[in-house]
């Protein structure tokens, strides 16, 4: 690790303190669900029972007959686009006579109290036509028989990879591998409150990811211009992929918009559930050949995504499964099928990861199986196909900044293991509810590499807008930053205010607070903020240097404080591109479709009581290429929080769908890491710079939630001896196959 | 004593004025705050009273506090809807995620799944009650520090929830902590740092 030289004492390089962690630590921080004002209405939305229906009618009689009730709202109140989605514009704002998934929003209601509007709800009568739900991706993708979800038949998106033509080799091993429903799980549920403004439009606080896409959906089904729909960031706890599509939000500015007052909507944790997109469920068969010493030959995978009832970002999942779907490594022949599919499952879109995770858990799975088969040991087999800079990958994109894989591993197996247990009952898998004494107890260590897309792929016009002020505050410098750049809890204001104070060399900065009224930052999402809006920061900090630079050459000897005090304020607005990225071809997969590439590696140590089928993660070992630290405290809070994500989708974490109907929306029963899940972590961060991009940064949020899980799968697997092609591993995986 | 109803939430405005503008991404650090957050302002609690109120009277961060509500209100509502008290949070409303913690006579319990009204002449402590005015609670302090938190939606609930437990347990062990606040999910995970920062407030580091 090295340090950096800054000009202030909280600059780049520091870990300086978050600038709302005194609010968050007092409670006084205002989430969107803590938002309130005068006059205030709550809504509240019916949401479909059924997977598949159609619907023969729906009365609202009862329900505004109901004391308190304002409105009641369907499709044929939306006052413009009745659709809205981030890729396509798929999905209702309001059942339009059909719905295509449980939980699917068909009405909605506004009163002057919670309890009321959700009893008006329950009253609405809607008259259902149930019809065949397609909950199984396979039939769906590949049986022409299968009734269609979509418009445009059931396929999202096929995205094949094709290189070279030789498939065959001395090794060969195959597998199918299955990843579960993975729920964000984000403990602040959607909300936001929508306030009728007196020029006809509307202002919503909320909590998302992606203020002005927001915007860009909620304004045309408003039937309203962009610039009087203004939103502004509220409080958000947590997104991790969930807020990136719309929930709320087009259904309170409605409401809003119907009342003429202020109307608050708060999802209950059941609710959340049906509320955002999952991380999409995978299918994928992989075959891998390579030479007797383990080097790779070919790679062939289908991989099947199940998108669910509507598109959200499918498309750009299925692109990260395919250009990313053999790995970091060095493969000169490639056959590789992703689709992402519709059916009338939950939708699925975006969780971080994004694609990338589902495949990594099947390649990895793979290697593993490769170098059983040619005698290797998985770190050895794993640094025989290490890609590296200079190498290509599979798409035929070269990378052209470090990529040092091979090292990494290296470093990461000469970790010192952990000790054994020392039968403290609490050490044990089950902690204190054992009911043994670890008779059945093995340790198993498993290894796991991933690499991940950073910022928007496949020609997005991907930037971040930001607006720096340099002026006197009481008589000081001080810099006022302005960015639509939602902080989710990654500590983006933190990194915005270093960026400021090491460019322009002044202490006191403050972070605006984020909303349209600046242009767009883009998604917090992709692990892009830092390197995008970081960027935007950095080049609107050197534009109001170079404006005080050309005045202070004009007029020698003046201070900063004096040209700020007689030329008043220096104000400069920038947006920051990311080289340009380009689309995959559409029968070859091949293109630059990527600007960054993130590499985490992980090694997980597991006790297993094999008898009771119970996992304990005893410790995770990683190293990460960051590029250069900007906040080292923050930095290894996305570690940690990453690396927990994807211990949860290799043990716990499954959203579990029976004909197409939730079965566990609650959190007694979709299970996360709790404290005692969570081991202690060995990390290891390298700083290789990208010169493409600010500071020479890697965008880090999301590879350490790759590697996590075939790491701690591979680890039970040498514990128990199981195949386990499957995750999460459930008890039974492991004591009852 | 204050008298409290649905119709006079006792320093409501000022509260969520001060907050709305804090939620809305104001960060001043180190410097002068200048941004103005373009928000509302703030009032009155919901508009009516369900059919049937009970009184109930209880000592709420040190005041006492009078007010009717429905039997079947949780604390959980009754402190954030009726008292103006949003620190306590609701992840998951049926006890399973410890964002609602707060300290019943010193104790931990979870307001989400607790009546408001079985609370006659309790005292309840939630975390807008820790701090000594501008003085941080060591633990608070601590989360500070060590940076115990990302989002920050469960941290009301973990700092309230550390503060019993070090009540309970003024010295406990690595192991001890992370059994006794496993009550308390965060899903960024910052498990590791919130260790840290109870240790350290365990020790009189912070």
């Amino acid at each position: 690790m090295t340090s950096t030289d800054t000009r202030t004492s909280q600059g780049i390089g520091q870990s300086a303190p978050r600038p709302d962690g005194t609010l968050k630590v007092t409670g006084e921080f205002a989430y969107s669900s803590d938002l309130w004002l005068e006059d205030m209405v709550w809504g509240v939305t019916l949401r479909s029972p059924h997977p598949a229906a159609r619907i023969r009618s729906i009365d609202l009689g009862p329900a505004l007959a109901m004391p308190g009730v304002l409105a009641v709202l369907t499709h044929e109140d939306v006052p413009g686009e009745k659709h809205h989605g981030l890729e396509l514009r798929d999905q209702p704002v309001l059942a339009v006579d059909r719905v295509r998934y449980q939980g699917e929003p068909v009405a909605l209601v506004a009163a002057d109290h919670p309890e009321r509007a959700r009893r008006a709800a329950a009253a609405i009568v809607v008259d259902y036509e149930v019809t065949e739900a397609v909950t199984d991706a396979r039939r769906a993708a590949f049986d022409p028989a299968c009734p269609k979800v979509g418009e445009r038949g059931n396929i999202l998106r096929h995205q094949p990879v094709r290189v070279g033509s030789v498939f065959e080799a001395p090794v060969v091993v195959t597998g199918e591998y299955e990843v579960g429903m993975q729920d964000q799980a984000f403990l602040g549920p959607e909300s936001g409150l929508a306030v009728p403004a007196e020029d006809g439009g509307v202002d919503l606080y909320v909590a998302t990811q992606w203020l002005h896409v927001d915007r860009d959906q909620i304004a045309p089904c408003l039937g309203l211009p962009a610039e009087k729909v203004r939103v502004s960031l509220a409080g958000v706890g947590g997104a991790f992929g969930a807020r990136e599509d719309l929930s709320m939000q087009v259904h309170a500015c409605l409401l809003a918009l119907r009342t003429g007052r202020p109307v608050k909507m708060v999802y209950n944790r059941e609710e959340s559930f049906f509320g955002h997109v999952h991380r999409h469920p995978a299918w994928m068969r992989y075959e891998h050949g390579a030479t007797r010493d383990g080097r790779l030959i070919y790679v062939k995978a289908e991989i099947l995504l199940d998108g669910g009832a509507y598109c959200s970002s499918s498309p750009a999942v299925v692109g990260n499964a395919a250009s990313l779907g053999a790995g970091p490594y060095e493969v000169g022949n490639v056959e590789i099928d992703a689709y992402g599919v519709y059916t009338n499952n939950p939708p699925c879109g975006a969780m971080r990861g994004f694609g990338a995770v589902q495949a990594c858990f099947a390649y990895e799975s793979q290697m593993d199986r490769l170098a059983e088969a040619c005698g290797l040991s998985p770190v050895e087999l794993r640094i025989r196909n290490a890609v590296s800079q200079g190498s290509r990958l599979i798409t035929g994109q070269l990378i052209d900044s470090p990529a040092p894989l091979a090292g990494m591993l290296a470093e990461l197996e000469a970790f010192p293991l952990p000790a054994a247990s020392d039968g403290d009952l609490r050490e044990l898998p089950g902690g204190v509810a054992q009911t043994t004494h670890g008779e059945g107890v093995r340790r198993g260590v498993g290894y796991g590499v991933g690499i991940k897309n950073i910022c928007f792929s496949e020609g997005f016009d991907d930037y971040s807008t930001a607006r720096v002020r340099l002026e006197l505050a009481g008589g000081e410098p001080h810099v006022l930053v302005h960015t639509a750049a939602a902080e989710v809890g990654q500590g983006l204001v933190t990194v915005q205010a270093q960026v400021a104070r090491t460019e322009l060399g002044v202490e006191r900065v403050t972070v605006a607070p984020a909303d349209t009224t600046v242009g767009s930052a883009g998604s917090s999402s992709a692990s892009r903020q830092s390197y995008v809006t970081g960027g935007a920061v950095k080049t609107a900090c050197e534009a109001v240097r170079e404006r005080l630079a050309e005045l202070a050459a004009a007029h020698p000897g003046l201070t900063t404080t004096a040209l700020l005090q007689r030329f008043g304020p220096v104000e400069e607005t920038r947006e920051y591109r990311h080289r340009p990225t380009f689309p995959m071809d559409p029968s070859t997969g091949q293109g630059d479709s990527h600007t960054q590439l993130a590499l985490c590696v992980h090694r997980a140590v597991v006790d297993v009581d094999v008898e009771l089928g119970l996992v304990k993660v005893v410790e995770l070992a990683a190293v990460q290429d960051v590029g250069k630290v900007l906040n080292l405290l923050a930095l290894e809070g996305q570690i940690h929080g990453g690396s927990a994500q994807g211990l949860g989708l290799a043990l716990m974490e499954e959203v579990l769908v029976a004909d197409g109907r939730l079965r566990n929306p609650s959190f007694t029963d979709y299970l996360i890491p709790t404290i005692l899940d969570m081991p202690p972590m060995k990390v290891s961060i390298l700083e290789n710079p990208d010169p493409a991009a600010p500071y020479g940064l890697r965008g880090a949020g999301e590879p350490p939630t790759l590697s996590t899980t075939p790491a701690v799968v591979a680890a039970v697997r040498a514990a128990t001896g199981r195949a386990l092609s499957r995750v999460p591993i459930r008890p039974e995986h492991i004591a009852l196959t | 004593m204050d008298e409290t109803t649905r119709e006079s939430p006792p320093s409501r405005r000022a509260f969520l004025s001060r907050s709305l503008t804090a939620g809305a991404g104001l960060a001043a650090l180190g410097g002068t705050g200048t941004a103005t957050a373009a928000a509302p302002a703030v009032a009155a609690a919901a508009a009516v009273d369900p059919p049937e109120t009970l009184p109930v009277s209880l000592t709420v961060n040190g005041r006492r506090r009078t007010l009717r509500t429905d039997p079947r209100t949780s604390l959980l509502d009754a402190l954030r809807e009726d008292l103006g008290l949003t620190g306590p949070k609701k992840g998951c409303n049926q006890g399973a995620c410890g964002a609602c913690t707060v300290l019943l006579d010193g104790t931990r319990i979870l307001s989400c799944i607790t009546f408001a009204v079985m609370f006659e002449g309790a005292e309840i402590t939630t975390v807008e009650g820790l701090a000594d005015g501008d003085r941080l609670h060591p633990v608070q302090r601590a989360f500070v520090e060590h940076d115990g938190f990302q989002c920050g939606f469960c941290t009301s609930g973990q700092i309230t929830s550390a503060v019993g437990l070090l009540a309970e347990n003024p010295r406990p062990s690595t192991a001890e902590i992370k059994e006794l606040m496993s009550g308390n999910l965060c899903r960024c995970a910052a498990y590791p740092n919130i260790v840290a920062a109870v240790e350290s407030a365990a020790e009189g580091r912070s």
